[in-house]
């Protein structure tokens, strides 16, 4: 590893995960987290509530790390860094 | 499949199915406690109580509720893979080899699909050594008994690399068991519907604030829900479904009153918000002179059935005992008409009606 700072600290991956009830936002999060590389920023928007307690939970299991978890207006939005 | 015996001074690989229930929690932890590398499975249906139908009704909304399954994983600090199988297991609720427990559940054929797919299943490029399960002989659905379990295990393809830790000392040993990698004097015999072995272990292992289903772990187990499912059947003469069936077999009060039609009725703001995601696709009606829900018709109705359909959804507004309520119904392809409608009286209501009882 050098020691140049995470090139990676914008999404370069997103995930529209609207209209979706949970499970299904973190079933497709973890579909699309398994495509990427260490160190890529995957950007997940839902509109279920119930993904503000389970892609939080999901990244902990699963060492991800939560860079973003946002509650907007009509949905919410998560950034996570893929360890 | 997982058969690194090269590597045979490696960490030995179990997948366990997690449903976000004790038994299954307990069947981890105790071959994780003897230094096998555990990871979770999770199988996402499209029936399991689990998850979404907390987030469709506005009063559970409210209380902050967790995905038992991503629960039970983070307490014991494994991996969990909930994975989407809502296509294939179609066919385990269609054709189950081994029929139908005491309602649409195919307990049997479910079991060994899941043990098959958990042993098949290569995360991360690795697949598992043996499976675990929380299965208990003689527990509450039919596939838990001690003629079912070698069944499971030889039609899943698991065989012997299937391990119940909760009951394993009344089988004969597994090759987990045989092999060293777990020590079969440290697994159980519990049996029959006493919980409170299991929740005896519970209470050694420290955890608490588990989930109790008072069911099944899926609406195939529910009367009703299975009520449902088999009206909707009937109606279209032919069995299958698609995944927004079964979603809406979830939501709301469902009323045929004629075989080509049904009513699929919000209770609540919670239902009516996610009925409204499917009025592109439906008839639907709403109130507009007073507060009501929102209606989906599902079927082909006439006019005429519109009107009584109308009457029904003016019964469950805030109108129910005006002379007069004015509903609009609109068309998937975006036209409407509006209807002044008397609501339908409680004694013009077939309870036959109903769908699901
Ligand atoms: S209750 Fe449902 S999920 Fe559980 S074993 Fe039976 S069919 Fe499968």
């Amino acid at each position: 590893m050098s020691g140049e700072p995470s090139p990676h600290t914008r999404p370069t991956t997103r995930l529209d995960a609207r209209g979706l009830l949970c499970p299904l936002p973190v079933i497709r999060t973890q579909d699309k987290i398994r495509k990427l590389k260490v160190g890529e920023v995957l950007e997940v928007v839902a509109t279920d509530p119930g993904v503000l307690h389970d892609i939080p939970a999901w990244c902990r299991v699963h060492g991800h790390r939560l860079l973003v978890s946002e509650q907007r207006a009509d949905d919410y939005r998560f950034h996570i860094e893929v360890a | 499949m997982g058969m690194h015996d090269k590597n045979a001074n490696a960490p030995k690989r179990a997948a366990a199915l997690i449903s976000g229930g004790l038994d299954s929690m307990l069947a981890a932890k105790v071959v994780l406690d003897q230094g096998v590398d555990v990871e979770g499975i999770n199988f996402f249906t499209g029936f399991c109580v689990e998850g979404h139908t907390h987030a469709i009704r506005k009063k559970d909304r409210s209380r902050q509720k967790r995905n038992n399954a991503l629960w039970v994983a983070e307490q014991l600090g494994i991996k969990l893979h909930i994975i989407d199988v809502i296509d294939e297991y179609k066919d385990i609720v269609l054709n189950p080899k081994h029929g139908y427990g005491a309602n649409l559940n195919p307990c049997l054929d479910c079991k060994i699909f899941m043990v098959n797919k958990a042993l098949t299943q290569d995360v991360l490029d690795r697949g598992f050594d043996f499976v675990i399960t929380g299965e208990v002989i003689g527990q509450r659905p039919k596939s838990q008994r001690a003629d079912t379990m070698p069944v499971i295990a030889r039609e899943s393809g698991a065989g012997d690399r299937l391990l119940r830790p909760l009951c394993a000392l009344n089988l004969p040993p597994t090759l987990p068991e045989r092999e060293g990698w777990v020590d079969r004097d440290k697994l159980f015999g519990f049996h029959g519907r006493d919980r409170k072995p299991q929740m005896a272990l519970a209470d050694a292992f420290g955890f608490s604030d588990y989930a109790q289903p008072a069911g099944g772990c899926c609406f195939l187990t529910d009367e009703r829900y299975a009520g449902k499912l088999a009206d909707l059947w009937e109606a279209r003469g032919v069995r299958d479904y698609d995944f927004d069936d079964i979603m809406l077999l979830k939501v709301g009060r469902h009323i045929r009153p004629a075989p080509h039609y049904k009513l699929i009725v919000g209770r609540e703001e919670g239902e009516n918000n996610f009925l409204s995601g499917y009025r592109r696709r439906f008839v639907h009606i709403n109130t507009v002179s007073h507060t009501g829900p929102l209606t989906l018709i599902d079927g082909e109705p006439t006019d005429g059935d519109l009107v009584l359909a109308a009457r029904i959804a003016a019964r469950y507004s805030q109108g129910r005992t005006a002379a007069e309520v004015s509903v609009n119904v609109h068309h998937p392809s975006g036209t409407s008409s509006e209807l002044r409608v008397a609501p339908l009286l409680p004694t013009e209501l077939e309870p036959a009606w109903h769908v699901g009882g």
